[in-house]
């Protein structure tokens, strides 16, 4: 009987330890279409102790300020957030992020929609650090209106907001290519192979191959030359993609590397705190049969 | 235990004056000395660590709440406010929002020793069927939580979820209508889920003292699954504190570090990216899923053809647990000395996370390959649907069918006399050292 209790203790605890990663393993398996897998960009910000590479964050601002930011808003930022602690233009010597000069200049740079306090007429000033990130449209009809009927999507969370983060926006961008031959393109879209979307209908070929990816709307934003860079990085839309896209991996989640360090001080206590506890547990339940 | 008699002796002039207005010392100090089995092992520890869950939840809600705007144009924001510019915001709410998570990972553990231990049978049916509630009250509080961010899946989560009511036939629509607060997911029902969320913890939290009463009149459950008798009180039973104290504190504490994995390293882990997008009521997502520890349900929800039946189903899944105590004719509590029992109880769980996972599925996917075998009725063998239907199936028949059948037929092992003799003769370390 002694051995049918510990194949008895065993088997549960197996079981139970499959129920709890069975469920975990639940979550990420809600798949997107047949979108090809993205491509990884090698961020510094990949893995437990990955952390933003001020370099790469600034130039992806500047992309962003080039060339998407034309089309597309990021609500949620704002320009002070820039100088923010391990943001693209972070400086210690200014705490408080309305007082770093580069962010002041580059708000500055900005035009903003306003009303002026005096006399109520709608005016356009100067930007500051305490405006948000400049809206390409006055509202949403007008976005959708210059975008042949659909707005594109606000940035600020996008890293967030699809499968892959980062890896996907930097596929996307980099990966536009010309439609397999055996898809109908549907007017004004683009054939991208990291698209989520279901390319069945559009197909001509064999039912059993359809080609991975989507129609995007979007046209291919970026290309070699585009944005010039000051630190000598490539100038090319592989390069433009991945700065980007770490831009708003840093957009989406601010407060990462605080997240990362915290983390790694509280588990370090909690494995300490285990340890004393389990040997208070030993030392009690000593000479104690159970 | 019921007799367990007090054996707190207010010392201080303060207390002794306390004493005979408000023994509220003398409830705590009793509490902390109540007599528990000695050879609960770490199953057990579960109770302890849903408490510091619930707490958990609780205080990192009260905080969010303080930040956080119920209305359709602002809630969105105001969340990714908070992940920004209140201070350790990002912080509360991933705890939070994890939390959720590891409440249910702790609570589906928690039922599930119950239903191993057999601790539902008399005299503890109480205490299960108070746990029933707890878990409905929580799987109702998740799903409000949810529809707070605003995002995609939460307004579209609402709408089918809140579209299954409109299935009852003949009141269905008004009574839609009464809880959405108008004909369509608007405002007023963010509003009253905001209002709804805040409220029901504190139902729960009710729950949870009814819990420990009843725990405390009938008495703790032993992996043995024999009732104590009395003359062997001295020798089988521990003060709770410090023995279990520190028991559940270590489980706590091993607990706590796989949630500091989640907050810390993998907080989206177990979300949903179009929760990330805000709400549209004009663009359906691909694919609505609710949260995984709601997807066994879903996928018993979608089973069923008809769209009644199908609510009826998932209710039932969950309903069925009420009336466990019932259920179960075996005279045995743990299947330990239960081998026919635990060997449909092995594949319950195999069956329950199934479930979990083809409700994460679509159900025209094929389930082996891209082959098709030959439809039935209205899907291809080789689909999800099948899969779950087969599942569903198991899922009741063990309830309904197994459980009372195999406690009339089976013939369990020898069961002890007392918990001390599989202590003292060894057979108990198995499961001691896990």
């Amino acid at each position: 009987m002694t051995i049918g209790m510990k194949t008895v203790s065993i088997k549960t605890i197996i079981a139970s330890a499959a129920v709890a990663v069975g469920l975990m393993a639940a979550a990420p398996a809600l798949a997107s279409g047949g979108a090809a897998h993205p491509r990884s960009g090698g961020f510094s910000f990949d893995g437990p102790f990955g952390t933003y590479d001020q370099g790469q964050l600034q130039r992806g601002y500047k992309v962003y300020h080039e060339v998407c930011a034309a089309c597309h808003s990021m609500n949620l930022m704002h320009y002070r957030n820039l100088g923010d602690a391990h943001g693209p233009f972070w400086n210690p010597k200014y705490p408080n992020p309305n007082d770093n000069p580069v962010v002041k200049a580059l708000a500055k740079e900005i035009q903003i929609a306003d009303i002026d306090s005096e006399t109520g007429e709608a005016i356009q000033r100067d930007g500051t650090p305490a405006d948000k990130f400049r809206n390409p449209y006055p509202n949403a009809t007008a976005a959708a209106a210059g975008n042949g009927g659909a707005a594109p999507p606000d940035l600020s969370v996008m890293a967030k907001a699809r499968h892959g983060g980062a890896d996907y926006i930097y596929s996307l961008l980099s990966g536009y290519k010309d439609a397999p031959a055996g898809v109908t393109i549907r007017d004004g879209q683009h054939y991208n192979p990291y698209m989520a979307g279901d390319l069945t209908p559009f197909w001509t070929g064999d039912p059993k191959h359809v080609p991975p990816g989507g129609f995007i709307a979007m046209p291919p934003p970026l290309q070699n030359g585009q944005v010039t860079y000051d630190d000598g990085s490539p100038q090319t839309v592989d390069q433009y993609a991945k700065d980007v896209a770490a831009f708003i991996a840093w957009t989406s989640e601010p407060k990462m590397v605080e997240r990362k360090q915290a983390g790694f001080g509280v588990i370090i206590f909690l494995l300490i705190f285990a340890g004393i506890t389990y040997a208070s547990y030993r030392r009690i339940w000593k000479g104690v049969a159970h | 235990m019921s007799d367990h008699e007090s054996t707190y002796v207010p010392k201080t002039g303060v207390e002794k004056w306390l004493d005979t207005r408000l023994p509220i010392i003398r409830f705590g100090a009793d509490y902390m000395s109540l007599p528990t089995p000695r050879n609960l092992n770490y199953w057990w520890t579960f109770g302890g660590i849903l408490a510091i869950c619930l707490m958990t939840q609780i205080i990192t809600g009260i905080v969010l709440a303080m930040h956080y705007t119920p209305h359709v144009d602002l809630a969105f924001a105001s969340v990714e406010r908070i992940m920004r510019d209140v201070n350790g915001g990002w912080l509360i709410r991933y705890v939070h929002a994890n939390g959720a998570s590891m409440f249910f990972i702790a609570v589906y553990l928690h039922m599930l020793r119950g239903l191993y231990y057999g601790s539902y049978k008399a005299p503890r049916e109480m205490i299960w069927i108070i746990g029933c509630v707890i878990f409905f009250l929580m799987i109702a509080t998740a799903f409000l939580g949810y529809v707070l961010p605003w995002g995609q899946m939460s307004f579209w989560g609402a709408e089918v979820i809140t579209n299954l009511i409109g299935a009852i036939p003949g009141v269905g629509e008004p009574i839609l209508i009464w809880l959405r607060g108008g004909p369509a997911i608007d405002n007023a029902t963010l509003n009253r889920f905001f209002s709804l969320h805040y409220l029901l913890p504190f139902a729960i939290l009710g729950c949870v003292v009814l819990h420990l009463w009843a725990l405390h009149a009938a008495g703790q459950n032993n992996p043995v699954g024999i009732l104590i008798p009395k003359d062997r009180a001295k020798k089988d039973l521990l003060p709770f504190h410090p023995y279990f104290t520190v028991k559940d504190g270590f489980a706590i504490i091993l607990f706590l570090i796989l949630f500091a994995i989640f907050v810390f390293y993998q907080p989206n882990a177990l979300g949903h990216a179009d929760n990330y997008i805000p709400a549209n009521p004009l663009q359906t997502p691909a694919h609505i899923v609710p949260e995984w520890y709601m997807l066994p349900f879903y996928a018993i929800l979608r089973a069923i053809p008809d769209k009644f039946g199908g609510v009826v189903a998932m209710f039932a899944a969950i309903g069925v647990l009420f009336v466990l105590p019932w259920l179960d004719t075996s005279k045995v509590r743990s299947m330990r000395y239960r081998p026919t029992m635990r060997t449909f109880f092995i594949i319950f769980l195999v069956v329950g996370v199934g479930l979990g996972w083809c409700g994460g599925q679509l159900p025209d996917s094929p389930v082996i390959g891209s082959f098709k075998t030959f439809t039935l009725f209205d899907g291809d063998l080789n689909s999800y649907l099948w899969l779950t239907r087969l599942f569903t199936a198991y899922y009741f028949a063990f309830f309904f069918i197994i459980m009372p059948l195999v406690g009339l037929k089976e013939t369990p092992l020898p069961i002890p006399a007392t918990i001390s003799e599989p202590v003292l003769t060894g057979a108990d370390a198995a499961e001691q050292k896990g």
